[in-house]
């Protein structure tokens, strides 16, 4: 068995376990979102157990080194924290309805990595990524990213309830999603644990730029696709203290970040030319 | 500071950075399509000669560093001020505001509320609640009047500053960006192995610039994976002042050496067709280094020794070993293969010498002084501490009524938090029901 077997188990299993939430979500059965839940774990489980053999796979390589480093690593982590931050919020906030959201989401991550043309080797690290704070560096990026991508699941959840809202053939919709201001407020919550996060994840990469280079920010696609993230969520923050921005503007707000998320993490490594073309490989 | 001048309403609001934050996220998207800081011919081939002189007129090709550019930057940083100006005193009253002068009517109106009553006479119950307050880590003082006694306590007032943390964090850092433009700089240098260099070459003006020091590339080395994957870039340097070293350090990427505030990162490097030739006489211990051109003579005068590299063999893109001849005084000269870098004893004129032969490099460093990069640093932090506690950390007050009854005394507790309301409720839930048990 090697990592990446477990690691497809794992994409199957976030396949089965979204469907499992999307049908209690549907037909509002109790059990199914446990056994959705419990699908969950045992899928985070075995992704756990993957990028762990995955690491000490690159030590046997001689090139040890965390499962961190490149496009497909990177995917396989972020699947990684939507999990265990989705998991969090359905401990936190008792509800699962998010699950049908998020679990796609993770599986979407998952089945990239697993079918995309792209390198799924362990490769050694040229001399510029060895450094701790390329690990600080990505954790906290992918930490702030899975916060952003559950608050565009819940940007989608409330427009997709305001929008059937009045109309009686979808009116279930209604109780099917949590209420309108419980959203907003998950939302809220995920943006600001999403925003720290990406400060953090631009700190650390500033640093780690200036102990390799000598120059903490010279505007390269990448760093700069980060600043205008990091600048939609800090407008989104800021949009609750003037009067007639809330609500629905907020959830457009939400998903206009996360693709900014999608652009300035994959975007740019195929669009765009900068310093961290390694993604790209 | 409320001030009504429209003026400064106009910088002090909030719609102004909405409008702020957009256009710097919208227009930044700019300079990562369109390459920058290239030649005014690129942009003439890439996009014609009328858009070009339009980019030009509009600083595009450098426009992170545009007078537009930094003009919204600093507009944001005023806007910032000013705002943070105008709100301040208000929070700052907040935070020195004295809770035992909030009337009796408005802790008995407050939503977070729990009442009950004890036998005790009213100043046994104040001490108990007092004592039971500290025990919890809340620190009560209390005013008596005519029929009632409040006691108050409050914890992390001084939270409310998080937002203040954060946005000043941000002028911090700009401070730092600004120290550095202006008092720092960005160029290279290329030192081939074994020499010193006293000056760099900055990259924006291309001027020269002294460093007031030399540098000195001592040797210079690759590391290969197995599959040719450069591993790592290491040079030795040596700082000298005057004459004399000072100081001796390996430098990698990632591992750079700082001496008197400029900063040199391994960056680069070039490799010559040229040796670099170590010999050492074991028994008395004289030493010489040279740079020995292929197949080229090189002399040794003070041992009476001459040598020369005549071949050499290449794997992949480095030399891997390298045949050397070696000659005394009389004699034939011996020829021999030696790995190269590394240490060979050989036999001559009847005395050993241990000789290292290694390609000959020249190291690119990148050189930075940047005297603004500690408060960069700083205002990070700040930042980082900040957003934790304008998010996660709260004010939060409480007030415990205590009036005389009949039968000793009625308690009205009230509590207020500016964040986290829920879990303010669960503090204050168990607190209260921890000081109706006595
Ligand atoms: C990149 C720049 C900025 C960042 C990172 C930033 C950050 C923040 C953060 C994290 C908060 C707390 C939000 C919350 O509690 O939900 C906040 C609040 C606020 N910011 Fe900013 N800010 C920035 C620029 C500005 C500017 C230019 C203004 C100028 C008007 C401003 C005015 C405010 C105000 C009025 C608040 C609310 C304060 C309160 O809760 O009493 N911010 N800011």
């Amino acid at each position: 068995m090697d990592s990446s077997q477990l690691l497809g188990i794992t994409t199957f299993t976030f396949l089965f376990a979204s469907f499992l939430y999307i049908a209690a979500l549907v037909f509002r059965t109790e059990n199914m979102g446990k056994a959705a839940t419990g699908f969950t774990i045992i899928a985070l489980l075995i992704l756990t157990l993957g990028l762990g053999l995955r690491w000490i796979e690159s030590y046997q390589l001689g090139i040890g080194h965390a499962p961190l480093t490149n496009m497909y690593e990177s995917v396989v982590f972020f699947a990684w924290t939507i999990i265990i931050f989705y998991l969090g919020i359905e401990w936190k906030f008792k509800t699962r309805t998010i699950g049908a959201f998020a679990l796609p989401l993770a599986f979407l991550a998952m089945a990239y990595a697993s079918f995309a043309p792209i390198n799924r080797g362990i490769n050694p690290l040229v001399p510029a990524l060895q450094s701790n704070w390329l690990l600080a560096h990505v954790i906290t990026c992918f930490v702030g990213y899975a916060a952003f991508a559950i608050a565009a699941a819940l940007g989608i959840m409330y427009l997709a309830k305001t929008s059937f809202a009045g109309k009686s053939s979808v009116d279930q919709s209604k109780e099917l999603l949590p209420p309108l201001a419980t959203l907003e407020d998950i939302t809220h919550k995920c943006m600001i644990i999403g925003f720290i996060w990406l400060s953090a994840g631009i700190i650390t990469g500033a640093i780690w730029a200036n102990s390799a280079w000598g120059t903490y920010w010279s505007w390269d696609p990448k760093e700069t696709w980060s600043l205008i993230t990091w600048f939609v969520y800090a407008f989104t923050l800021h949009a609750r203290y003037t009067r007639g921005i809330k609500g629905k503007t907020i959830a457009w707000l939400s998903l206009v970040g996360f693709i900014a998320v999608i652009f300035t993490y994959y975007g740019v490594n195929f669009l765009l030319s900068g310093l961290h073309s390694y993604g790209s490989s | 500071m409320q001030n009504n001048n429209s003026l400064w309403q106009f910088f002090a609001s909030v719609k102004l950075a909405l409008v702020t934050l957009f256009l710097i996220a919208t227009t930044s998207i700019i300079g990562t399509v369109i390459p920058q800081k290239e030649p005014f011919q690129f942009y003439v081939s890439q996009y014609g000669p009328k858009t070009a002189q339009l980019f030009a007129i509009l600083d595009i090709p450098d426009m992170y560093n545009s007078w537009w550019f930094i003009s919204l930057l600093f507009l944001l940083g005023f806007n910032l001020v000013i705002c943070s100006v105008d709100r301040f005193p208000g929070v700052w009253r907040q935070i020195k505001a004295d809770g035992l002068q909030v009337g009796a009517d408005r802790i008995r109106k407050m939503s977070t509320q729990k009442s009950w009553r004890s036998d005790a006479p009213v100043s046994d119950s104040v001490l108990s609640i007092k004592e039971l307050l500290k025990k919890h880590g809340w620190q009560a003082a209390e005013k008596q009047t005519d029929n009632e006694t409040v006691i108050f306590s409050q914890k992390g007032s001084w939270t409310r500053t998080g937002v203040y943390l954060v946005h000043s964090s941000i002028l911090v850092i700009f401070l730092g960006a600004i120290i550095g433009s202006l008092g720092g700089f960005k160029g290279s240098v290329s030192i081939p192995e074994t020499m010193s260099r006293d000056k760099v070459v900055l990259y924006d003006s291309r001027e020269i610039v002294d460093l007031g020091f030399e540098i000195r590339c001592n040797s210079f080395a690759i590391e290969f994976y197995e599959n040719g994957m450069p591993k790592e870039y290491t040079s030795s340097l040596t700082v000298l002042e005057n004459g004399t070293e000072v100081l001796t350090r390996d430098i990698e990427v990632n591992s750079p050496l700082t001496y008197k505030g400029i900063t040199f990162y391994q960056s680069s490097y070039e490799a010559y067709q040229d040796f670099v030739v170590t010999a050492v006489n074991t028994e008395t211990g004289s030493r010489k280094t040279v740079v020995s051109p292929f197949q080229k003579q090189t002399e040794w005068p003070e041992e009476n020794v001459r040598f020369g590299v005549i071949n050499a063999k290449v794997r992949g893109q480095s030399i891997v070993s390298i045949k050397i001849w070696f000659a005394g005084e009389n004699g034939p000269p011996s020829t021999m293969w030696l790995d190269e870098n590394s240490l060979t004893t050989l036999d001559e004129n009847n005395r050993n010498y241990q000789v290292r032969v290694k390609q000959m490099y020249a190291t690119g460093l990148q050189v930075a002084k940047d005297p603004g990069v500690w408060w960069v640093y700083i205002g990070c932090g700040l930042m980082l501490f900040g957003l934790y506690v304008a998010f996660f950390m709260s004010h939060r007050r409480i007030w415990v009524l205590v009036t005389a009854s009949d039968k000793g005394s009625a308690m009205v507790m009230s509590g207020s938090a500016n964040k986290n309301r829920p879990g303010f409720e669960n503090v204050f839930d168990t607190l209260a029901s921890d000081l109706e048990r006595t």
